[in-house]
């Protein structure tokens, strides 16, 4: 491999950021083509590592040459890089999207959007790739930081939304950094590696047993698991579309990728899952509890965006719930399920910021009639809608069934229902959202805004189409690439 | 009961960060003032790291800035000199916890000017009354 191509991901939008700032300050024309150009670079690049380490193996990179334990240490292993290329991808694509609705929204302040935006994708990069568990919390800083600043640009109730996000956000960083903390106390170093060598003999010791359990729920409170989940509705709901078409698909999906570095790379799947097994049985349960109460939240809204963020809620019980089954099935399917649940809230985001373009609202009331309106838009909507219920050429199915094995081989049948349950929900709520788009409407309500008769900017449709096209070629592939990628990248039980 | 004191007297670090921190928690939930959240949210950071800073400390410990001939000749016992690296470490997270409070202020500032007031109640109500 070319040893720097590592860093080179990350560098092209960080050093795009400033670019952006300060050129986009002189003209806004500047603003499309760097930030564009920038993310071309790191997909193709990313692809580049991930195709490399798939051959090769894991690759460590070394920042600045400062070697670890002590320097900081980027790990690309199957995973991660797997990651690294989904995060590139989703937020290419994204920003198609963004561009035009930014510049609808916010216009004059698009440079200030896009630096913020671009940082954010580097500081998502760097939390898959990094070895350091200090540097990963400085890097979810980072990401929640910016998310707060872009989400807070919204009108309304953003603000208000985002400041809810700070505090919750800050806490679930601060539980972080104390469980960090502990691990530091115990072993005396930071990096992941370093820590799983050292870790084995002190597992009896509860300082360890602190420690995993603030690294825990302090992710889960920045993954928005149930319980935990109060600030993410609001704070997707009302930022910028061009914002949460970025941040809904990836954010929460990190976030469960470094749970699962946490369990497998510092500690070990036995710690875990057996030395406190009842912990991992609870951990499920309240992953059931999640989905279906999700499910049914999700079922009494009334405003497109706002169902979808508890759709995103659900999904993300799954994986919580997928991973902590402690079996491979489980496992396999919650990794392929980070990927298939990206690309599908990518595509259901992409959707509503298309309506929001147009009509300016995505209230249940305004869609009447969408199917006549958008055409492309919707069908787009329904891939998505078959993917996420798990109707087989799509690949929710996929994804799904490894975690319906996974739950029957556990024996978990509590998860399987909830599983069942949630597609069922999931089915009813969309063709209700269908249902309105190609009924006519009653005798109220035409939309307040209405720009042109095209049907959404031109930008935006590309990016539609190729997500519902990935949802369905990764569907009909899924064999092939569940056993050259997914098997490859799942950490080994 | 002596145990219980001796583990009170001991690690009373420990204990000053637990209590620290429980205040801060407390201000974040209860407090309907959004500058109060704000600043309850800063001592739940400060404990944190107060944390860290204390574990660095040692007995009798010296600045961590050692004679170079002296680090070569193996004359500097690690034993003698207070760990610097959580104080490095924590460096980091002041800065982390300043940018948060400068976003969160601004953030602040946003919400006064959408509804003229910082208290959660009367722009919880205001929120009511803008969406019917």
């Amino acid at each position: 491999m070319n040893h720097n191509l590592p860093i080179l991901v990350l560098t092209f939008p960080l050093l795009a950021a400033f670019a952006v700032n300060l050129l986009g300050k002189i003209s806004k024309k500047h603003v499309a083509p760097w930030t564009l150009a920038s993310l071309v670079l790191s997909s193709v690049a990313s692809f580049f590592v991930l195709i490399d380490v798939l051959e090769n193996g894991t690759f460590k990179y070394t920042v600045g040459g400062w070697l670890p334990p002590y320097g900081i240490e980027l790990v690309l292993d199957p995973l991660s890089a797997l990651m690294l290329v989904l995060v590139s991808w989703v937020a290419l694509i994204a920003t198609f999207s963004a561009l035009p609705s930014i510049k609808k929204e916010m216009p004059g302040r698009e440079h200030l959007f896009f630096s913020l935006y671009l940082i954010l994708i580097c500081g998502m990069m760097g939390l898959v790739i990094t070895g350091d568990a200090f540097n990963l919390y400085v890097l979810l800083e980072i990401t929640s930081i910016t998310t707060y600043g872009l989400i807070a640009m919204g009108r309304g109730r953003a603000p208000l939304s985002s400041f809810n996000y700070i505090i919750m956000g800050t806490v679930g960083a601060c539980f972080y950094l104390l469980g960090v903390g502990y691990l530091y106390l115990i072993t005396g170093t930071l990096n992941m590696g370093d820590i799983a060598r050292l870790l084995p003999p002190l597992y009896e010791s509860p300082t360890v047993a602190t420690a995993f359990c603030f690294l825990m729920v302090g992710l889960w409170i920045k993954m928005a698991f149930f319980p935990l989940h109060g600030w993410l509705p609001n704070a997707y709901t009302h930022a910028p579309a061009g914002a949460s078409v970025l941040i809904a698909p990836l954010m929460t999906k990190v976030t469960v990728y470094l749970m699962i570095r946490i369990i497998f790379s510092v500690f070990s799947p036995q710690y875990a899952f057996l030395i406190h097994g009842r912990v991992q049985t609870l951990i499920v349960w309240a992953a059931v509890i999640a989905i279906v109460a999700a499910s049914l939240i999700a079922l009494s809204q009334r405003d497109l965006v706002k169902m979808l963020t508890y759709v995103v809620i659900a999904e993300v019980a799954y994986m919580v719930g997928g991973v902590w089954l402690g079996n491979t099935n489980g496992l396999t399917g919650a990794v392929f399920h980070i990927v298939n649940d990206a690309l599908m809230t990518l595509c259901f985001f992409l959707v509503s910021s298309a309506i929001l373009y147009r009509f300016g609202s995505t209230h249940f009331k305004d869609l009447h009639q969408l199917f006549r309106k958008m055409p492309i838009t919707l069908c787009v909507l329904v891939v998505g809608a078959l993917s996420v219920v798990g109707v087989p050429p799509t690949c929710g199915f996929f994804s799904k069934w490894y975690l319906l094995l996974g739950g029957i081989e556990a024996g978990h049948y509590g998860f399987v229902g909830a599983l069942i349950f949630s597609s069922l929900v999931n089915a009813v709520i969309f063709f209700r959202v269908l249902e309105i788009a190609f009924s006519s409407a009653g005798e109220e309500s035409v939309p307040a805004e209405i720009s042109g008769s095209r049907e959404t900017h031109p930008l935006m449709i590309p990016s539609l189409v190729v997500v519902a096209i990935a949802l369905v070629v990764i569907g009909i592939n899924a064999g092939s690439f569940l056993s050259q990628v997914i098997r490859v990248a799942v950490p080994s039980l | 009961m002596d145990g219980w004191l001796v583990d009170l007297v001991a690690k009373y670090n420990y204990w000053i960060y637990v209590v620290l921190m429980m205040i801060g928690f407390y201000a974040m939930i209860r407090k309907n003032n959004l500058v109060k959240k704000l600043i309850g949210m800063n001592i739940f950071q400060t404990a944190i790291i107060l944390f860290f800073i204390s574990t660095g400390a040692k007995k009798g410990g010296r600045i961590p800035i050692v004679d170079y001939e002296q680090a070569l000749a193996g004359a500097v016992q690690a034993a003698d000199i207070v760990n610097p690296l959580p104080h490095v470490l924590m460096l980091t997270a002041i800065v982390v916890s300043v940018s948060v409070t400068g976003v969160a202020l601004a953030t602040m500032l946003k919400i006064y000017k959408e509804y003229g007031s910082i208290d959660e109640d009367q722009i919880l109500e205001r929120v009511k009354n803008h969406e019917p």
